[in-house]
């Protein structure tokens, strides 16, 4: 039976912790995501887990002693956030390609600088090419859920790969909500007791880890690393099946939300579907066809998936909250709509910059983005780059 | 009526973060008071750390820089090395110097950067909210050593002036607390000295001020200076670590 409990993200998410029962846990505190570290050490100062847990100097010695514990076959888990995930960065790369499964929770935090404490996806949306797997969550039950589905995805035998788990900081990770824990026995169940790990230090075969590759073999060894991205996209679908018949509540890459006759689309990651869901289902009542799609699985990204889930549509805006500053639109526009090419030809597609550094994005911001979309439908003319919400 | 006492000229005149009864104020003062006394306000640059002083740039009246975390004998270098007439120093916390920045405040002393650190230990990360930091006190509660650290499963504290002091690079490092009139003092002494021996170019200097946070420490701003004066002093012991203008070395 699952507990119906009140909790923030990051208690969620620590309490998810907790019943994975880890082997280890390095870590280094960081707004907003500190708590998740806290409320973990106060679990094993209790001795309610197992777990090793290292109160280390950085991130990057966070990152590198939990590769290091990965590449010993342990079960690994951290987090963190911002310039915290920036300064993990070198290891994110090593990790990707030593197939270290880990996870990372990661409380989105606006990137210095300048200097910010609050939401933008400047952080995990710069580490999109780094070889993790990102599952986003618009609230703090699929912050929960994609934590323990993490695990499984990470350590499949075809995957092998690290996963950042990423939810919205303060917004997501502060507020509290109603949300639905499973039992500690069905976690145990779901996640294994303890991780299987096809090589590891001192496992079947003699090991060296993260040894040189030079140009006789780099290039193979990145090709089976792309391989391994693929894969997970059919993991990731089996894991959430599984875990569908465990919780009843179901995942997929993304959700889509009234999408089936919609005529304006937007496409949005983690909270902010929860106001644009509101601005639809107003804009529904007065009769227009709006819908939304919003991404989970940003990295393996579901390429085919959503360019069929926009084919029908006359009109989509994609929205960043982050700018990629490549002068032509943020990381999930040009990825979006590079995915449409050839399948969903002939739309309008307009790019939207939002809630940089933690600028409130209300209803009325979305249902600007929304007439934006219906005076582009009817007019023939539109920006194709757009900022919301900005002081110009 | 006469006037006997004014506000530092090194300081701006405005409402500091800082919580009730916490020391990082009277840090500020001694360090803006000796910039004044050396007439150097306007030829000074500070380098503000990320933790509770991350705002110091707010406080102080020369020109200021923010560093990321840790990183502030790094930017001070880069621009003490600009700049070579400049004053430079470098305000950091515990956690930003002794932890995530232990690599740049051991190289820059090694290499003998000509900038002054002023280094606040509280013993714990006060930003972030209370966490284990490497000069927590054994048997010290913080919220990531519940029931106190334990030299065992956490290590022990770092005494970061007498690791100092051993290099060559290093000139002149004390440690000196701000618990008591006396004590506040003789820290105005050494921070004033250290920002002498860098204008002399004379090479890098470090205070170590013993400083209280009563907020996460759990206690009121009094039993918190009881608590330095009782736990902190005695662990980490006052005086010249070094000083490369006496003779004699402790
Ligand atoms: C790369 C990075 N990691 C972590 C943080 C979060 N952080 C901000 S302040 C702080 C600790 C500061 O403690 P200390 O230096 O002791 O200063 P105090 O706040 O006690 O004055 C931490 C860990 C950060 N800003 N950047
Ligand atoms: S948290 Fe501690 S160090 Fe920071 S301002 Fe408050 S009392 Fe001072």
């Amino acid at each position: 039976m699952a507990k119906r409990v009140s909790l923030s993200g990051n208690e969620a998410v620590a309490f998810g912790m907790k019943q994975i029962n880890p082997d280890v846990v390095a870590a280094f505190p960081i707004t907003p995501s500190t708590e998740v570290p806290q409320y973990f050490s106060q679990f094993v100062a209790n001795g309610q887990v197992d777990t090793e847990f290292v109160p280390v100097e950085s991130e990057h010695s966070a990152m590198s002693a939990c590769l290091g514990a990965a590449a010993a076959g342990g079960r690994v888990m951290t987090a963190t956030a911002s310039a915290g995930l920036a300064l993990m960065w070198e290891m994110l790369y090593v990790g990707a390609s030593m197939r270290t499964p880990l996870v990372l929770a990661v409380t989105n935090r606006a990137l210095s600088g300048p200097i910010n404490i609050h939401n933008d996806h400047s952080d995990t949306m710069g580490a999109r090419d780094s070889g993790w797997i990102q599952l986003y969550s618009e609230s703090a039950q699929e912050a929960y859920d994609n934590l323990i589905q993490a695990v499984r995805i990470g350590e499949h035998k075809d995957v092998q790969l690290p996963v950042m788990v990423c939810y919205d900081g303060f917004i997501t990770s502060h507020a509290v909500e109603n949300l639905e824990m499973l039992e500690d026995a069905d976690v145990k169940n779901f996640v294994g007791e303890n991780r299987i790990a096809p090589y590891a230090l001192l496992g079947k075969e003699p090991m060296s880890m993260g040894p040189l590759d030079l140009p006789n073999h780099y290039f193979e060894h990145k090709r089976l690393q792309a391989e391994a991205m693929k894969n997970a996209k059919n993991v990731i679908l089996e894991v959430a099946a599984e875990y569908e018949k465990l919780s009843g509540r179901k995942y997929s890459f993304f959700e889509e939300y009234k999408m089936e006759d919609a005529e304006a689309a937007i496409v949005v990651i983690n909270s902010t579907a929860g106001t644009a869901k509101y601005v639809v289902d107003n804009l529904r009542a007065q009769g227009k066809k709006v819908g939304l799609i919003k991404i989970r699985v940003f990295r393996p990204f579901p390429a085919e998936e959503i360019a069929k889930a926009l084919k029908n549509v006359k009109a989509v805006a994609i929205m960043d909250k982050l700018d990629g500053f490549s002068a032509s639109g943020g990381p999930l526009f040009n990825e979006v709509r590079s995915a449409m090419y050839g399948v969903a030809d002939g739309k309008i597609v307009t790019s939207y910059i939002y809630g940089l550094g933690g600028r409130d994005v209300t209803s009325v911001n979305i249902e600007k983005v929304y007439s934006d979309l219906f005076s582009a439908i009817e007019t023939g003319k539109y920006e194709v780059y757009n900022y919301l919400g900005v002081r110009e | 009526m006469a006037v006997v006492f004014e506000p530092t000229k090194g300081l701006l005149d405005v409402p500091t973060h800082y919580c009730p009864g916490c020391t990082h104020g009277i840090i500020h003062r001694l360090v803006a008071e000796s910039l004044e006394e050396l007439g150097v306000i306007d030829k000074t640059i500070g380098v503000a750390p990320v933790g509770c002083s991350v705002l110091a740039y707010n406080y102080f009246a020369c020109d200021m820089h923010e560093a990321a975390h840790g990183r502030a004998p790094a930017v001070a270098t880069g621009i003490k090395r600009s700049l070579p007439d400049s004053v430079v120093f470098t305000y950091q916390g515990d956690g930003d110097l002794a932890a995530i920045g232990t690599a740049e405040i051991v190289h820059a002393a090694a290499r003998g950067e000509k900038i002054t650190t002023i280094f606040v230990n509280n013993c714990i990360y006060g930003m972030t909210g209370g966490q284990m930091a490497p000069t927590t006190l054994p048997g010290q509660v913080t919220e990531t050593s519940p029931y106190g650290r334990d030299v065992k499963l956490q290590g022990h504290p770092i005494r970061v002036s007498e690791m100092l002091s051993t290099l060559d690079g290093a000139v002149y490092v004390e440690r000196v607390s701000v618990d008591s009139v006396a004590n506040v003092l003789k820290a105005k002494k050494a921070i004033k000295k250290a920002f002498e021996l860098q204008i002399e170019g004379k090479g890098f200097t470090f205070v170590e001020v013993l400083s209280i946070c009563p907020t996460n420490w759990g206690l009121s701003p009094r039993e918190s200076i009881k608590w330095l004066q009782d736990n902190m002093i005695p662990y980490y012991p006052l005086g010249v670590k070094k000083d490369i203008t006496q003779q004699e070395v402790k």
